[in-house]
This record gives C-alpha cells, sequence and structure tokens, in this order.
C-alpha cells in the first residue's frame, strides 16, 4: 500500500507538473522578461530577470489604478461571498428538509438562475429605480443575486449528508429554527461551505463583465478590468501582461492555501458524520 | 423536492415535538422565511430583469425605443447562417467537456483522497487553473497554442512533429478551446467530488474489507453509488455551464476561424454585440429552453435516482 | 416607432438625481468655480495619447478648466458601453465616438445635443459634416485625422526589385508574383485580429462607387448586393491571393501587431490596411520605418479608377443629459476642439493617418511618407467616402465571412452570398424596407 502510493504519487507529480505547472510557469517566465523579449514568445529563461520591474510598471500604470482595483475587488468578493453564502445556505437547508409547495418554485428558480444570462440594460434600470446603480452596493447585491443559484445547488445537494437526528435533538434541547440553523446545522456544512467560498471567490474576483456594466468609472475598477484593458489595448507588451496576471491570480491562491487546510480539516474532523 | 429523503421514522420522543409544531401552525424548524432574504435579492435584481427583457424578445430593440413584432426574432434567429453549426458545436462541447470532467474529476478525486505521497501538493496544484480568471486562462493558452512561435508546437517539433494549428484549424479550434476547457475547470469537479467522498463514512469500506472486497468492488458499490450526490452535482453545473459558456472560445477564436468554433453562446453575443438587443434576447430565450429541455428532466431524473437507492 | 420602455418612466427621475450627484463628485459647477467636464474615450494607446494631448493644451489656455478622461475598451464591446451608457443616462459630459453608421446606431435626434447653430460648423469639411448629421441636424465635431483604407507598401522591397506603384489589380498581382519569386511575403494578413481581414473589401469600395455610381443609396435601399460585380470584386481579389499562396505562413494565427513588424522591418511588402492605425504604430513602436513605409489605394480590376476608400476622424458628441454650466463648458471645450491650435496639439500628440478635416488645420511638415503619398489623390480630389459613411447598413459578421474567403474556406461568391444575407438584419434592425 505505501510503496504504491509512492508509485502513483510520483507519476502524479511529474503529470500534473507538466500539465499543469508548466503553463504558469511560462507566465512567469515571459512576466520576467524586457518588452522584446516578451514578444517572441519563447519557452526560454531570460537574459535579464525584469520580474520586479514589470511588476512596478504594471502597478503604477494608470496612476496606480491596480492598488486601487485590489482594494475595490477585495471588499467586492468578500462581501457579496459572505452575504450569498449564508443566504443560500438558508435556502438549500430548508429547500432539502423540508416538503412544501414552494419547493418546485425554488427548484425551477435555481436553474433558471444557472441558465439564464443576466439581461444587462434591464438589470441597470431597477438598479437605477432604488438608487444603487454605480454604487459598490449595487454590484454586490448583482453577484448576489446571479450566484445564489449555484451555492443553493451545492448546499440542497450537501445538507442531506446531515443526519436529521440532529435536527431532532436540538429541537428537543430547546433550540428554536433560528439556533438550529446557525449554531448546528451551518457549522457542520463547512466542507461544502468551504467549496462554495472558494469557487464563489473566484467567480466574483474574477469577473469583469458585471463589474464594466453595473459599477463603470475609474475609481471603482475592479482587478480584471484591468487586465482586460492591458488586452483590449492590443498592445505587444506581453510581458507586462503576464505581469499582470501573475499578480492578480495571487489573492485568489492565497485564499486557497488558507481554505485548502480548511477543507482537510473539515474531513479529518468527521464533521459530516454526524 | 426529489432530493429530500423520507424523514426517519421517527422516535417516540421526536414525536410529540413536531406535532406540537404542526399546532402552531408557522413554527415549523424550517421556516418558510428563511426563503425570504435570498429570494429578495433574486427576484429584484434577476426574475423582474428577466422578465422584462423576454419581452423585448419579441420586439426590435436598439435600447432607446423597442417596436413590437411578434415573433419575428425567432424567425430571424432560426435563419441566423451559423445557428446549426452553433447548435451542434454547443452540444459536442457541452458533452465533451462535462463528460471530461466527470470522469478525470473522479478519478483524481479518488487518486487524490488515496493515500499517496505530496498529496496536497497535486491537490493545490490541479485546483489551481480553476483560481485563474478565464482571460488570463485565454490568453496564456493562445500563446501556448500558437502555431508557429507557440510552445506546444516547439515541444513536438523536438521530437519531430510537426503540431497541428489548434486554434487556425477550423476542425480543430473546438477541441482545442474544449480541452483547455477541461483543463480550467477539472479543479472543481474534483474539489465537489472530494467533498463528496470524505462524507462516505469509512465503515461502509471496513465492512467491504472483512467481506473480502477488491478495490474495484469498493468503487464499484460504495464510492460510485454514495458520491452520488455529488455527480449529480458536477454533472449539472458542468452541462450547464458548458451548453452556455462561451467566455473562453470568445476569449480564444471569437467563434473563428470563420465560424467554425461557434457556439450558440457566441451566436447570441455576436447579435449583442452588433446592437441587435431584441434578436439576442430572443436568442437568449431559445437556449434557455433549450437548456431547460435537457437539464430539468436530467436534474429529475438524477435526483430520482439517489432516492431509490 | 413606440416609445415603450416601462421602467424607465419610472426609474428616470432617479437617474437624474444620480446623474446630478455623480457629476456633483467630479466638478464643483454648482460653486462657479472650476468646472470639470468628463469624457468617454477608448482606450487604444493611440486616442489614450491623442487626449492627453488635447487636455493639456486645453488646460494651458483654460486653467479653470479640467477635462478628464475615461476610456473603454474598443470594438463591439465599447459600442455596447456608449449605448447602454446614453440609453440609462449615464454618459459623460461628452463622448468621442464614430461618425458614420456607427453614430446613426445612436439615435442622434433622440439623445444628444444639435450642435448645427454653433460658430464653427462653416468651418468643417463637408464630408464631415454629413457623417455626423441626420435630417434634423449636426451633431458632432472632428477631433482626430481623416484616413485611408489602402495597401501599406515597403518601399525599400519596391527599389530593390524595381517595381512600380501598381494602378490595376493586375500589376498588383504581378508585383506580388515578383516580390514572392524574390521570397519575401507579398501580402501580409493577420486573421488573428479578425477586423483586419475586412480592409481589403472595405476599402475597395472607392472602386464600386466609381464603377457605378450610386451604388451605396441602391444598397442602402436594398437594390445593390455584394454578391455582384463591381462589389464583389473585393470578395474575390482575397480569394485570389491566397489561392496564389502569396500570404505570410502564420496568416491565420498573426495579429495586426505582427503584420506591422513584417511591413516594417521588411518581410513583407503589402498590407492592406488602414492609414491612421499604422501611422500610429509607426509613431510608437518603428520610427525609424516613417521614410520607408508608402501607401497607395487598393487596385481595380475593372477600369481605370484609381482612388482612396477615405474614413472620417471619430466626432465628439454631448449627450442630452449634460445641462446647465457643463453644458456651456462642454460647448466652449468643443468649439476649442475644432480650432488650429487643437489641431497642433493633436498633431504634436499622435502620428496622424490623413489630413484634418477642419478648415485652417495643417498637417505638419514631417508627416511620415505614409501621409505625404496620401496627398496627391486629396489634392486631385481622387478620394471617396468608405461605405459605412453613405450607408447606414453594415453587417455584423462581415470580419469572419472575410477570413473565411481569405483562408480558403469559403468561396468569394458564397462569402458574398452570406454577406448580403446578414446585412439584411441590420436593415431590419434600421427600420428599412427591403
Amino acid at each position: 500500500m505505501r510503496r504504491r502510493g509512492v508509485v502513483l504519487g510520483s507519476v502524479s507529480i511529474l503529470a500534473s507538473t507538466v500539465v499543469f505547472v508548466v503553463p504558469f510557469v511560462f507566465v512567469l517566465l515571459t512576466a520576467s522578461k524586457s518588452q522584446q523579449e516578451a514578444s517572441l514568445l519563447e519557452f526560454s529563461l531570460p537574459t535579464e530577470w525584469a520580474l520586479l520591474d514589470n511588476v512596478r510598471t504594471v502597478l503604477e500604470s494608470n496612476d496606480g489604478i491596480l492598488v486601487r482595483a485590489f482594494w475595490n475587488s477585495t471588499v467586492l468578493t468578500v462581501a457579496s461571498v459572505a452575504i450569498m453564502t449564508v443566504l443560500a445556505a438558508m435556502v438549500g437547508y430548508v429547500v432539502q428538509r423540508r416538503r412544501s409547495r414552494w419547493n418546485p418554485v425554488v427548484d425551477a428558480m435555481v436553474l433558471a438562475g444557472l441558465i439564464i444570462p443576466p439581461a444587462v440594460v434591464p438589470t441597470i434600470w431597477v438598479l437605477q429605480g432604488i438608487g444603487l446603480f454605480k454604487t459598490m452596493a449595487g454590484l454586490i447585491a448583482v453577484h448576489v443575486a446571479f450566484g445564489l443559484s449555484f451555492c443553493i445547488l451545492l448546499f440542497r445537494a450537501f445538507v442531506a449528508t446531515i443526519p436529521r437526528e440532529l435536527d431532532e435533538a436540538a429541537l428537543i434541547d430547546g433550540a428554536g429554527p433560528m439556533r438550529l440553523f446557525f449554531s448546528v446545522i451551518f457549522p457542520l456544512l463547512r466542507a461544502v461551505i468551504v467549496t462554495v467560498v472558494v469557487v464563489q471567490a473566484v467567480t466574483v474576483f474574477n469577473d469583469f463583465t458585471y463589474a464594466l456594466y453595473f459599477l463603470p468609472g475609474a475609481d471603482n475598477a475592479t482587478v480584471q478590468l484591468t487586465l482586460y484593458n492591458f488586452q483590449s489595448q492590443g498592445l505587444n507588451q506581453w510581458n507586462l501582461l503576464f505581469a499582470d496576471v501573475l499578480l492578480i491570480t495571487i489573492p485568489p491562491l492565497v485564499m486557497y492555501v488558507i481554505f485548502n487546510r480548511q477543507i482537510v480539516a473539515g474531513m479529518t474532523s468527521g464533521a459530516v458524520k454526524g | 423536492m426529489t432530493l429530500v429523503r423520507p424523514a426517519p421514522a421517527g422516535t417516540a420522543a421526536t414525536r410529540p415535538a413536531r406535532r406540537d409544531s404542526r399546532r402552531a401552525g408557522r413554527r415549523s424548524p424550517y421556516p418558510s422565511w428563511f426563503f425570504l432574504p435570498a429570494g429578495v435579492f433574486y427576484l429584484v435584481l434577476f426574475v423582474v430583469p428577466t422578465g422584462a427583457s423576454f419581452w423585448y424578445a419579441l420586439t426590435r430593440w436598439d435600447l432607446y425605443s423597442a417596436e413590437f413584432i411578434g415573433l419575428d426574432n425567432f424567425a430571424q434567429f432560426f435563419r441566423e447562417p451559423a445557428l446549426v453549426k452553433g447548435f451542434v458545436n454547443t452540444f459536442v462541447y457541452a458533452f465533451l467537456t462535462s463528460g471530461a470532467k466527470v470522469v478525470l474529476g473522479l478519478a483524481l478525486a479518488v487518486l487524490l483522497t488515496s493515500q499517496i505521497i505530496a498529496r496536497g501538493y497535486l491537490r493545490s496544484v490541479v485546483f489551481f487553473p480553476v483560481l485563474v480568471s478565464t482571460i488570463g486562462v485565454g490568453v496564456t493558452f493562445k500563446v501556448l497554442l500558437d502555431p508557429f512561435d507557440g510552445a506546444v508546437n516547439q515541444v513536438l517539433s523536438w521530437v519531430g512533429v510537426t503540431g497541428p494549428g489548434w486554434l487556425t484549424d477550423p476542425s480543430l479550434a473546438l477541441f482545442s478551446v474544449a480541452l483547455v476547457d477541461v483543463w480550467k475547470g477539472v479543479g472543481l469537479a474534483t474539489l465537489i467530488y472530494i467533498a463528496g467522498l470524505v462524507a462516505i463514512p469509512q465503515e461502509y469500506y471496513e465492512a467491504a474489507r472483512v467481506d473480502g472486497a477488491n478495490a474495484w468492488q469498493n468503487f464499484r458499490n460504495i464510492t460510485l453509488p454514495l458520491v452520488r450526490p455529488a455527480t449529480v452535482t458536477v454533472v449539472l453545473l458542468s452541462l450547464i455551464g458548458g451548453l452556455r459558456s462561451f467566455d473562453l472560445i470568445w476569449t480564444m477564436t471569437r467563434g473563428g476561424p470563420g465560424f467554425s468554433s461557434d457556439v450558440i453562446g457566441s451566436v447570441i453575443y455576436k447579435q449583442y454585440q452588433a446592437g441587435f438587443y431584441g434578436l439576442s434576447t430572443a436568442g437568449n430565450v431559445v437556449l434557455f429552453v433549450v437548456i431547460a429541455v435537457i437539464i430539468f428532466p436530467l436534474s429529475r431524473w438524477l435526483n430520482r435516482k439517489e432516492v431509490t437507492l | 416607432m413606440n416609445r415603450t420602455r416601462p421602467l424607465t418612466a419610472g426609474a428616470a427621475a432617479v437617474a437624474a438625481a444620480l446623474a446630478l450627484t455623480a457629476c456633483g463628485g467630479s466638478g464643483d459647477a454648482g460653486d462657479g468655480e472650476a468646472t470639470s467636464l468628463s469624457v468617454y474615450i477608448d482606450s487604444t494607446p493611440a486616442s489614450v495619447e491623442l487626449w492627453d494631448g488635447l487636455t493639456a493644451a486645453y488646460a494651458e489656455e483654460n486653467p479653470d478648466v479640467t477635462i478628464e478622461v475615461e476610456t473603454h475598451p474598443g470594438g463591439s464591446e465599447g459600442d455596447n458601453l456608449v449605448k447602454t451608457r446614453l440609453a440609462t443616462g449615464e454618459m459623460n459630459d461628452l463622448f468621442w465616438y464614430n461618425s458614420g453608421s456607427l453614430f446613426q446606431a445612436l439615435k442622434p435626434d433622440q439623445n444628444l445635443v444639435p450642435l448645427g447653430d454653433e460658430d464653427w460648423v462653416d468651418s468643417l469639411d463637408e464630408n464631415f459634416a454629413t457623417v455626423v448629421s441626420t435630417d434634423q441636424g449636426l451633431y458632432g465635431a472632428p477631433v482626430g485625422a481623416s484616413f485611408a483604407g489602402a495597401v501599406i507598401y515597403n518601399k525599400d522591397i519596391y527599389a530593390d526589385l524595381g517595381l512600380e506603384v501598381p494602378t490595376t489589380w493586375d500589376d498588383y498581382m504581378a508585383n506580388n508574383q515578383a516580390i514572392k519569386d524574390a521570397g519575401l511575403v507579398a501580402v501580409a494578413q493577420s486573421y488573428g485580429d479578425t477586423w483586419t481581414s475586412q480592409v481589403p473589401v472595405l476599402g475597395d469600395f472607392y472602386n464600386v462607387e466609381a464603377a457605378e455610381p450610386g451604388w451605396a443609396d441602391a444598397y442602402t435601399a436594398g437594390d445593390a448586393k455584394f454578391v455582384d460585380q463591381p462589389a464583389l470584386a473585393g470578395f474575390e481579389h482575397l480569394q485570389e491571393v491566397f489561392d496564389a499562396g502569396l500570404m505570410n505562413e502564420d496568416f491565420a494565427s498573426a495579429t495586426y501587431d505582427d503584420a506591422v513588424r513584417m511591413l516594417a522591418e521588411g518581410q513583407a511588402a503589402h498590407y492592406p490596411m488602414l492609414t491612421g492605425n499604422v501611422a500610429a504604430a509607426i509613431g510608437e513602436n518603428y520610427p525609424d520605418a516613417a521614410d520607408s513605409l508608402g501607401v497607395f489605394p487598393l487596385p481595380s480590376s475593372q477600369g481605370d479608377a484609381n482612388g482612396l476608400t477615405v474614413w472620417m476622424p471619430n466626432g465628439i458628441y454631448l449627450p442630452k443629459t449634460t445641462e446647465g454650466a457643463q453644458l456651456e463648458a462642454a460647448k466652449e471645450f468643443i468649439a476649442w476642439l475644432v480650432t488650429p491650435d487643437s489641431c497642433a496639439a493633436q498633431a504634436e500628440a499622435s502620428t496622424l493617418g490623413g489630413p484634418f478635416v477642419v478648415d485652417g488645420c495643417d498637417l505638419p511638415d514631417d508627416v511620415p511618407a505614409l501621409v505625404s503619398d496620401m496627398q496627391p489623390y486629396f489634392d486631385s480630389g481622387d478620394t471617396g467616402l468608405a461605405l459605412e459613411f453613405l450607408s447606414p447598413v453594415k453587417g455584423p459578421a462581415l470580419e469572419q465571412i472575410t477570413v473565411e474567403v481569405g483562408s480558403g474556406i469559403r468561396s468569394a461568391e458564397d462569402g458574398a452570398a452570406l454577406y448580403d444575407e446578414d446585412v439584411v438584419k441590420q436593415a431590419q434592425q434600421l427600420g428599412l424596407d427591403w
């Protein structure tokens, strides 16, 4: 068993390195080159490492828009993911636990939400109508609305793994619906919460179309918009483009590294076994 | 809902408690108002605009004014030259990518929950592409897959193979993008499967070991059935994603060369970009119906199987 | 046409309020002190440079007015952003956008402030005045210079091989063969950037009008089609160039940048392109090639027509949502934009690809050869507007179709027929009765 693990592991490391790591090495190398060298787009070591210079150039371009964009993206991601996770968990939990006439409606809405792309202009009209257009709160609300379906789908599937006996026990202890959910069920959903948070955080952080339409203005730029701008300018500055890719991939990476431990912890604690 | 398992028979102790709550009317332990906060967001920012936009599918709409034209937009959409190709491509793309994500995702998840070395590293590496934005992935692979300067074909040329025009050969472009899509998305499928796998109580495997089951029997009889909620999720998500996907295609080929890698999503997006807002909304309605016709029965079927377990 | 927009009615008041607060944030117009104007432009580097130059020059003369520039991505994403902002009442104080058919798609009568009564209108080139006007009035002032869609060629290669500038299609193809025989790329193409593939068809339009005057009107009326001559020639030429194997081997993946580099470094002899774009690229990346890149019109295969197809510069427009002090300041700014001072600032800030369209504005003496090659055609009047300025009808799929025809995926006749189908949608959208 042990030896098989080593062999299998070694093979996997090799395969995954070729398939998954090499493209990122390419990004890193290109981001470290001078503009001329980068424009050849070769897979080679840079003759001179210019990574820090390139990063600095990217950070300083457009009056340091990237720094501001990082802040905006962070606020946006944290707020919208927190809201949608809690709200979706509530829906997924009740839908799974209780048969009611609402269930088919919720079910259809969840699938519809996954299928139908958002209608941009009517959404702007609604946002204007409730006074949230061009505000961070508005963009957060939009992300929450569009992200709910995915979260509910996941929560509903995994609430099923929590035995009902737990609910019963808590109710006997005199817990109300709120306490039952927030202090008993919600903590037990940790593994799936982490999944939802990671995936949605990445989605929100990496989105640029909603930001482009619902939160215009240079002050409100999000990090993906900076990349979009770099790319749409059709410039030959591949080194800067890839430096930007590198920079804006770091936050999701850090987040993943943190949560990755959580996923492992969730597993070993055997939370889902009840 | 079909996913709901029948409530456990209920002990004598719990039954009165439940009856109490019934009698009290609204005081179910699973109150309907839990739907409310999510419902408000959803209704205001999704249902209302979407409903409004569906009305525009019946109009010629340039954003400033709309003229009611009945079903003309739908007639026009079905005359779209790239449409047939787009439908074929959409199905090929969706089934290819979701099939690959299910199979590879499960295989990787089994591998990454087993006792192998460097498990943490491997998990991170497999999931890493999910973290990178679609634009980032698209730009990188466009460069890597360049027929002449791209790293992939350079490597192939070392071993004497002349690499194809991955994204410029009309018969290959769609498959190249699908491959990149799997590369980017398999980490998410793996993650969902890992969450599903660790929820399977180890006791089952221990019992099976006592019965002398081999690894394949374990997988076939324990893992596969019990990981079904995860499978349902992965299938639904990746199939829906595949059917309506266009952003990666758009970044990498823009539906080209010509119309060869056009999917329904990109056909619709092009109408939108051209300012045919009514027409593109009609296209969205058609796409919604097509996906719904596939997904709703599939979702019901997948969930029903769950109950019969 | 019915104005049916259920949600806007209620939202309009709120929108106006929001617009006011939004403007108030950036410019303290109410205090009677400094005014701030915001201009919405596209984000290509050449545009940004041009506007940086303009705002700096204006700030020198008018220190109490600050011009802020906001950018949007170019291409059709940008079209959508502009339309969305106009439709939702969120447009900046001013915006800089295409003239011609794209301008017409903005519903100017409904959305823009008419400028026909301003003093500077008489100084505009007549061609430009028509492409920013509707039946009801004139709505824009030019910023930037006109440019041509033509063949950019490398003069050094021509000199080395003893070639002469061709005036007919047969001469052109003979030159191409000679260049190919010399081991060079005869025609650079860059289908990695699909939009570049349309230039051979769009730039051929002078020849179409020359062969059949009034073609554009017949086309708008739905009578003239691309599948018939003379318009079919543009598609045929694309196919001929492919069939003769004259292009760079990586034509399918090469980008606009690659093509300009090949041309500037002498690896390729011809590149059908817009002079405005190439001039900007020369200014930014290849200043040494300024004298070795020239231009000639896309040659015609019928008759002795030989003239340039010309594009008009973008216009600056005022949305109806700009009001009060902002409106006054914006009008003043626009009046300045059509003065020789402004032209000088533009020429300083960017490398222009053709003449200005304002009286009294002349190009500086040190223009690249590309631009001076164009002057004779302007002097002799051998120029004509591109189709997009003569007809509002332009199909969205042209660039995909020209890629197909230019890469041998589809024949010229099929491609032209497909494009004729494609433009029907645009005609319907415009309410034309075909």
